[in-house]
């Protein structure tokens, strides 16, 4: 019995992919699992250079990200003036506060490491502009959650931001004095547009992977036509950068 | 509470400002914005912590 070439082994007891089938639930299967290379969604391996605190700062920013996520939805037990009578409302409040701080923080550290490192190289321009318009999309929902903290602040930011907005045209649409429609566009509306951003932007990393520094050699240009295929185990180095295993977290 | 929403109620002073020209900047934001320029600089610089076992490969 003679034994199949190595090349067309199979690597492991998984089922055979239903190419066959033409229903939608086998369509949606195999697009999301074209999304992105395979074993590449949470990889425990990255290229040589990916060691070094510039890389920490994306995914710094997704942890900030979390933890605004998980204190803004335990503020939605108390309601916008929990924090003025509560001290855990004001404990949770304040979470939120300064988490957003690190968040916007570590993402502008984030924006500039990318910026100088020019990051849209190598078929990256989507993922710099998902960053660029998740940047966008944060400072707006940060500045509809300055607009409800029921305090005199808010009643400042919103005095002062309704005129520049009418002036603009959109104050009939987005009324900043109206702390109702405030309220909902900070918990609903808005946050569904960052998240769906920042999905995007992290599909993108995972696909194009990790942008290597400028004069580094880019795994993702070294295989034509295929998307980034940073070293995994079990795989060869498709690119001179020597691969070290990495310790998990600095991804982006 | 009452005490807590009065506490609440009253207006915080926005702090220093510092001005160079057409610039102004309270001096929190400006501090924050230089921690953030050193930590950046700090990222370029500071060695990234590897294990003993990647030091070997």
């Amino acid at each position: 019995m003679s034994r199949a070439p190595a090349s067309v082994r199979p690597t492991s007891a998984e089922p055979a992919p239903r190419r066959g089938s033409d229903t939608w639930t086998a369509a949606l299967t195999r697009w999301v699992e074209g999304l992105v290379p395979k074993g590449q969604w949470l990889p425990d391996r990255q290229p040589a250079y990916v060691a070094s605190w510039i890389y920490v700062f994306g995914v710094a920013c997704l942890a900030s990200l979390v933890v605004i996520i998980v204190s803004g939805l335990v503020l939605t037990l108390g309601g916008v003036t929990w924090w003025h009578s509560n001290s855990l409302g004001h404990f949770v409040n304040s979470v939120h506060l300064w988490s957003v701080e690190l968040f916007f923080a570590t993402m502008v550290i984030h924006l500039w490491g990318k910026f100088f490192m020019a990051s849209w190289r190598g078929n990256r321009g989507l993922t710099w502009a998902t960053g660029a318009l998740a940047f966008f999309g944060s400072l707006g929902t940060a500045f509809t959650g300055y607009l409800i903290q029921t305090n005199f602040d808010s009643q400042w930011i919103s005095t002062q931001a309704k005129d520049g907005l009418n002036a603009a045209g959109i104050g009939a649409y987005f009324n900043v004095m109206n702390l109702g429609q405030m309220v909902l566009w900070h918990v609903s509306l808005l946050p569904l547009v960052v998240g769906g951003i920042v999905v995007v932007h992290l599909v993108l990393v995972r696909r194009r992977g990790v942008a290597p520094p400028i004069g580094a050699e880019d795994p993702a240009l070294s295989t034509a036509d295929e998307p980034a295929r940073p070293t995994t185990p079990g795989t060869p180095a498709t690119a001179p950068v020597p691969a070290v295993p990495v310790r998990q977290g600095p991804e982006s | 509470m009452i005490t807590q929403f009065l506490a609440a109620s009253q207006p915080v002073p926005a702090g220093p400002v510092v001005q160079w020209g057409w610039l102004t900047i309270t001096v929190a934001n400006l501090v924050v914005i230089l921690l953030m320029i050193v930590v950046f600089m700090l990222a370029l610089v500071l060695p990234f912590p590897s294990s003993r076992e990647d030091e070997d490969r």
